[in-house]
């Protein structure tokens, strides 16, 4: 009998929804139905359906071939190779959950390696905004129970996070939002027509790279200053009557996204959204949100800021503390001026997302690839690892966009002898334990978990 | 988890254990399988204590050390790491952090100033599975957390309708759901209110929409307390925290437990615990005329002996403060303009974190210091006053050492005194400069282990040298016949204690840690029989997702707390 | 005086952070001893001696010192960061944190510098021949206390994120600069000689910027006040005077509203 499994979380978007409907098949090995998902999400469950994932570890062989070895040689390669590296740089966690992170942090620490996240190119900047200027947010369900004014600045929710309208921003009835959309007003801030714009009750569609500019103007006129007739090319009046909409709301929510983080400024373009966040909270209720992109990408921020004080580009080289300044401890910058000289790329794709430069700097030196699937990364690497799929068959915590921790469960059964994120870290750990003849530090709190027990078959793949 | 086997003696120290009205008297402390016994074999491990004190391991009511905003606090200040952090050095990994020290930082330090026991103060029920998280992370100490209450939804609406027995068994879901605790109330009410930007500064202010005042969440909530019989009482935050003038506030939330009776059997004798009343025992009416109030609202507490007190001590650092109450977060931004973050959370509460800089030459800042060690050496019953800097919101955890010193010796005190630049001014609006009051160390053990533990409702595990007891020992470097004159001296040894044993381990020697341990989440179970009403009333907001969670994804999944420590509660309906 | 002359005889592999490449770190050593000073290199510790020839011994004290590095160290970090007295002169280009947190002393760049050159400097002179990348005299992440005191002056052009968070100095970038000057400043000068592509003074609560060329975007947050004759760096002219940024909060003094001044040659 095929199984039905209920509120399922989602490995896709930040979203992180959690009200997916799987079915399965008896044996738990076959995912047949995916229901609720969006067809992205859909798409990542049947994913793990294809027999041909890998199922061993493959290295690279002189002649440029791959070969598929045991996993006790990929762990000693990993351990080896990390160690001897004077600066290892370790990056990803697009898809690997809050135990896979505090497990890596650990071979992280030991091999004086830089980690790093994917947030590095993606919403690293709002971290360094967070930094300047703090971050007056919510949890989703605040957005949903009461937003009557939602403002989507650099971000096109309809098309990246495809269920956040219908579940948090714009259509469902919450608490105090009974009418859902009825109830809300939309502003879409975004120099393209974008499908979320077209939504929008109004739509500044500003100068591309002039968001810094416009943020000061609302700014500006919330303090009750006149502003230039036109600003980042959107008209006086219009900014003025968007700033009273947001002036007069019961609750301002505003959600921004890589429009904001990836045009000149970056950073500053989140510190000054953050200050007119602020503002606005001397006149109504406001809350800012960054639209972060993967499931658990928040999970890093979340895990190495307890383990480390730092959300990414943590510098670990230096044995005694952790260093972080983006800008140099970055995972790009580190690559372009060829300052790792080891890459451990970890369920994200380098290979297809890194500069071209940057990549051929990397790939001077050992490239080691932990993934569930085939990508660039792994066909370009000179070690392909495989894992479980966080949240498909491999539960786990998950950090949704607004930092919300949620329990994922895993579906079905993991592939026969791979491991999950978590006991590959912690195997390639106490390998290195072993190579450095020091004794591995587990909080006692952890030791129950660390070798759990279907691993011994993978070491006799 | 592998139990702790093996034998200690701590042979030969001014053993200090108000528990057992024990102060001073030379004795052995022996210590067999984790737990202290009477006595050990010859082969036990003998930790020479001669010439130094023996207490057990400290037990902090009320600390800010893992969970949303702390980390929070983590994230958004780099600045706190750079050039501040800890050297690590094997076996120990990287500490990182000074007012809001990562969790392996936090772990170390307070073993290394020999407390076993910490309680984090306030747990958003939401993300009860990061604050497990953070726990099980954090190395040695045992943890506790208190989800938070006073602004809930439910909470508000079955108050509201005078339904106590509701309320209870609502808590008792709750406390299942996310391995909590105990209720903690944070500026009830007001909390709700910054929803909508608001707030509420008195007793008798409705909250928005619930129509509901902070009086009767108190009120009401302390009557569902003792109707389970939880093992400690209510953990309040009153309204208006940190303004002038507001200690009239706090002595009427006081009075609500006047002729409330404790119902437990648990050891506790406390309806209500104050928590960082610091903050909230100032008189006048602008930062002008601000003035410590701290005799006024001591005295209350002195003859009223159903509630608890801990202070909250202002450190003079560079520190990080945090806190659910959202409002106060938003207004002390007002003042210094540093960074803001907030936590709005659906359905349950807010957090706020903004850094601040407590200076000895800022009056209030200065008047702030006096106010919470005022409050210690006038009360009279230490039982009942716990030492606390509501870390990090005064000032961190790693400075209860120099409060300690500052408590115990009057010339440290005048020296910090006679530093501030405008000390005629702070002199002017407190009177810590007449206390000639040095507190001793029995008064200090009951301050910091005995009295915690009891109104806590642990006092059959922690807090005391008693046979069967865990075995949370701690050695200080101080001679109980012969106390230093230099008071350096005191809070360098309550700092980096001689020897920290913890569950039967030793963890600590000459400051420095030497294992990991074996740390326990502790939580509270209430057994109630289910409440149909209160079941339909939490399915439905999770099915008509007034929640943006599913159900099923909400309680906090049995491996987060991997080893748990439950102590089960069956409620007498 | 003294001088130590450091002549480098290998470029490292990654990165060489040479922390003890300071006139204070140098004080009362013979060339030997500098020689052994610690640098790292990733992970592995290294010596000064490792990557430089050192000839000459240092004096009693900082103040006493002079290094000179003859030749390159574009890989080489924190190149007299934190030093307090003294000199430092590098025949050549320096990578990042070039008097980062200096307290003292000068340092004389004769190439280019990379990012964060002087990062929360609060005293001493740091003159740079050539190009600076982004970053000059800015706050460390999420520090509200940046470059409080001493010059920076930039011969050729800046990047972005030009004295933010400053409290007080001066920052002279004699080329052009690409974004963000004085963003967040409470206090302290900038002045670019050159162009600015725009973001100048965003978030300013206090503090000036004279700006010798154009602004091609300019923060709709200032606002024109009037036209004043001033000597800026030994040049006499015109400049039309903005306060801003408008959008920001401002301290109040005497009853008046304080700005942020900003100067742009008319």
């Amino acid at each position: 009998m095929p199984k039905l499994i209920t509120q399922v979380g989602c490995p896709y978007c930040g979203s992180s929804c959690d009200d997916i409907e799987v079915i399965v098949s008896d044996d738990n090995k076959k995912i047949l139905e995916v229901h609720n998902a969006c067809i992205i999400g859909t798409n990542l469950f049947m994913h793990a359906n294809d027999p041909t994932r890998p199922k061993l570890p493959r290295m690279r062989q002189a002649d440029g071939s791959m070969k598929e070895i045991a996993y006790p040689e990929a762990i000693d390669f990993m351990a080896k190779t990390m160690l001897a590296a004077k600066k290892p740089l370790i990056y990803g966690f697009g898809s690997t959950n809050c135990e896979g992170m505090a497990a890596v942090a650990r071979i992280a620490e030991k091999s004086g390696a830089v980690l790093d996240n994917c947030a590095t190119i993606c919403h690293g900047p709002s971290f360094l905004a967070m930094f300047d200027n703090g971050y007056p947010s919510c949890t989703l369900g605040e957005a949903k129970n009461r937003a009557d004014v939602v403002v989507f600045w650099g971000c096109n929710p309809m098309h990246a996070h495809p269920r956040h309208t219908s579940r948090y921003s714009i259509f469902p009835r919450g608490y105090f939002t009974s009418k859902g959309q009825m109830q809300r007003t939309i502003l879409s801030v975004d120099p393209r027509q974008t499908d979320t714009a077209k939504l929008a009750d109004i739509h500044l569609m500003l100068d591309q790279g002039h968001d810094y500019e416009l943020f000061d103007a609302f700014r500006t006129v919330l303090k009750g200053y006149d502003i230039p007739d036109v600003v980042a090319g959107i008209k006086k009046e219009t900014i003025v009557k968007a700033v009273d909409i947001m002036k007069k709301a019961r609750f301002c929510m505003i959600f921004f996204g890589m429009g904001c983080t990836h045009t000149d400024g970056r950073n500053h373009n989140i510190d000054a959204a953050i200050s007119l966040t602020r503002d606005l909270n001397n006149y109504t209720k406001c809350s800012i949100m960054a639209m972060r992109g993967h499931y658990n990408i928040a999970g890093p921020g979340q895990v190495w800021s307890w383990i480390f004080g730092f959300p990414y580009c943590i510098d670990l080289s230096k044995g005694t503390h952790a260093h972080m300044n983006p800008g140099e401890t970055s995972s790009v910058d580190l690559a372009m001026r060829d300052e790792v000289d080891c890459f451990v790329n970890i369920g994200a794709d380098a290979g297809a997302h890194f500069p071209i430069q940057a990549v051929q700097h990397l790939k001077k030196h050992p490239f080691i690839t932990v993934d569930p699937n085939f990508n660039m990364a792994s066909e370009i690497a000179d070690l392909h690892i495989p894992v479980r799929i966080a949240g498909v068959d491999e539960p786990g915590v998950v950090y949704r966009m607004d930092n919300v921790p949620i329990q994922f469960k895993a579906v079905i059964d993991g592939l026969p002898g791979v491991p999950s994120d978590e006991e590959l870290f912690d195997m390639v750990y106490e390998r290195m334990c072993e190579l450095t003849n020091t004794q591995p530090v587990w909080i006692a709190a952890k030791e129950d978990r660390k070798h759990p027990a279907n691993i011994s078959a993978v070491n006799e793949a | 988890m592998s139990e702790i086997k093996g034998e200690i003696l701590i042979k030969g120290g001014f053993v200090i254990d108000p528990a057992q009205n024990i102060d001073g008297d030379i004795a052995d402390i022996a210590i067999k399988d984790g737990k202290i016994v009477e006595r050990v074999s010859n082969a036990a491990k003998v930790i020479d204590a001669k010439g130094k004190v023996v207490m057990a391991g400290g037990v902090d009511v009320h600390s800010h050390v893992a969970g949303p905003k702390v980390n929070v606090g983590r994230l958004i200040r780099p600045e706190d790491k750079l050039f501040k952090s800890g050297v690590a050095h094997a076996p120990t990994r990287m500490e990182m952090g000074f007012s809001v020290p990562s969790v392996l930082k936090t772990g170390y330090d307070y073993a290394r100033m020999g407390y076993g026991f910490v309680m984090e103060a306030a747990m958003p029920p939401i993300h009860a599975p990061h604050v497990h998280e953070e726990i099980h992370d954090t190395p040695i100490i045992d943890e506790a957390a208190l989800p938070v209450f006073g602004n809930n939804w439910f909470v508000m609406e079955y108050i509201q309708k005078g339904e106590i027995e509701n309320t209870a068994a609502y808590i008792a879901w709750l406390l299942r759901a996310t391995k909590g605790y105990g209720i903690k109330i944070v500026n009830p009410g007001g909390t709700a209110a910054w929803a909508w930007g608001m707030n509420c500064l008195d007793l008798e202010d409705k909250v928005p929409y619930f129509d509901v005042t902070p009086h009767q969440i108190l009120t009401g909530l302390m009557q569902a307390n003792e109707y389970l019989g939880l093992p400690h009482s209510i953990h309040v935050h009153q309204n208006d925290l940190g303004n002038p003038g507001n200690y009239p506030v706090t002595l009427a939330s006081l009075k609500l437990a006047e002729g409330v009776k404790t119902k437990n059997k648990f050891g506790r004798e406390q309806v209500m615990h104050s928590t960082h009343l610091q903050f909230h025992s100032y008189g006048g009416d602008s930062w002008a005329t601000f003035c410590s109030k701290a005799k006024e609202v001591m005295d209350y507490v002195n003859k009223q002996k159903n509630i608890t007190i801990d202070l909250g001590c202002v450190t003079l650092d560079e520190t990080t403060t945090m806190t659910a109450d959202g409002p106060f977060e938003h207004h002390l931004h007002a003042l210094n303009h540093l960074k803001w973050a907030n936590v709005d959370v659906e359905m349950e509460t807010a957090a706020g974190v903004v850094p601040y800089i407590y200076s000895k030459d800022v009056v209030p800042n200065a008047i702030q210091w006096a106010t919470g060690l005022e409050l210690a050496l006038y009360s009279k019953d230490p039982m009942r006053t716990f030492i606390t800097t509501d870390h990090p919101n005064a000032g961190p955890f790693t400075r209860y050492p120099r409060v300690i010193k500052w408590l115990m010796n009057k010339k440290s005190r005048e020296a910090v005194l006679a530093s501030m630049k405008k000390s005629d001014k702070v002199i002017d609006a407190t009177t810590i400069h007449t206390i000639d009051r040095e507190l001793n160390l029995y008064e200090i053990a009951a301050m910091t282990r005995t009295g915690p533990a009891k109104c806590l409702g642990l006092s059959s595990y922690y807090g005391s040298l008693k046979p069967g007891m865990i075995a949370d020992v701690a050695v200080y470097d101080l001679n109980y016949k012969d106390m230093p004159s230099d008071p350096e001296k005191i809070e360098s040894a309550f700092l980096r204690a001689a020897a920290f044993v913890k569950s039967g381990e030793i963890v600590v020697r000459d400051g420095e840690v030497l294992s990991h341990g074996h740390k326990k989440t502790v939580w509270v179970n209430p057994k109630m029989k289910e409440n149909p009403q209160v079941k339909r009333d939490v399915t439905e907001s999770f099915t008509k997702g007034y929640y943006t969670v599913g159900l099923t994804n909400y309680p906090v999944r049995e491996y987060l707390a991997p080893h748990p420590f439950v102590i089960d509660v069956d409620v007498e309906a | 005086m003294a001088t130590v002359t450091l002549t480098p005889t290998k470029t490292p592999e990654l990165m060489l952070e040479a922390n003890s490449v300071t006139p204070d770190a140098f004080a009362g050593k013979n060339a030997e001893q500098i020689a052994t000073l610690e640098c790292r290199e990733g992970k592995t510790h290294v010596t000064i001696g490792d990557f430089f020839t050192v000839s000459g011994n240092a004096g009693a004290t900082a103040a006493e010192t002079d290094i000179v590095i003859a030749g390159d160290c574009t890989r080489v970090k924190y190149i007299g960061s934190k030093m307090t007295a003294g000199t430092v002169t590098v025949n050549g280009n320096a990578d990042m944190y070039v008097g980062g947190w200096m307290k003292g002393g000068k340092i004389h760049i004769k190439g280019n510098v990379d990012s964060f050159c002087g990062i929360a400097m609060e005293g001493g002179e740091i003159l740079v021949d050539g190009r600076a990348q982004n970053h000059v005299g800015c706050a460390y992440r999420g520090d509200w206390r940046g470059m409080k005191g001493g010059t920076i002056r930039i011969k050729g052009d800046a990047g972005n994120d030009i004295g933010t968070f400053m409290l007080g100095g001066t920052i002279i970038i004699e080329g052009n600069a690409f974004i963000h000057v004085s963003t967040h400043a409470e206090g302290g000068t900038v002045i670019v000689k050159g162009n600015v592509d725009g973001r100048v003074g965003g978030q300013m609560v206090k503090g000036t910027i004279y700006v010798f060329g154009e602004i091609k975007f300019m923060m709709p947050g200032f606002k024109k006040v009037d036209k004043v004759d001033l000597e800026v760096d030994g040049t006499k002219a015109t400049f039309d005077h903005y306060i801003g940024d408008l959008g920001e909060r401002h301290p109040k003094s005497k009853g008046k509203t304080v700005f942020a001044d900003l100067y742009l040659k008319a």
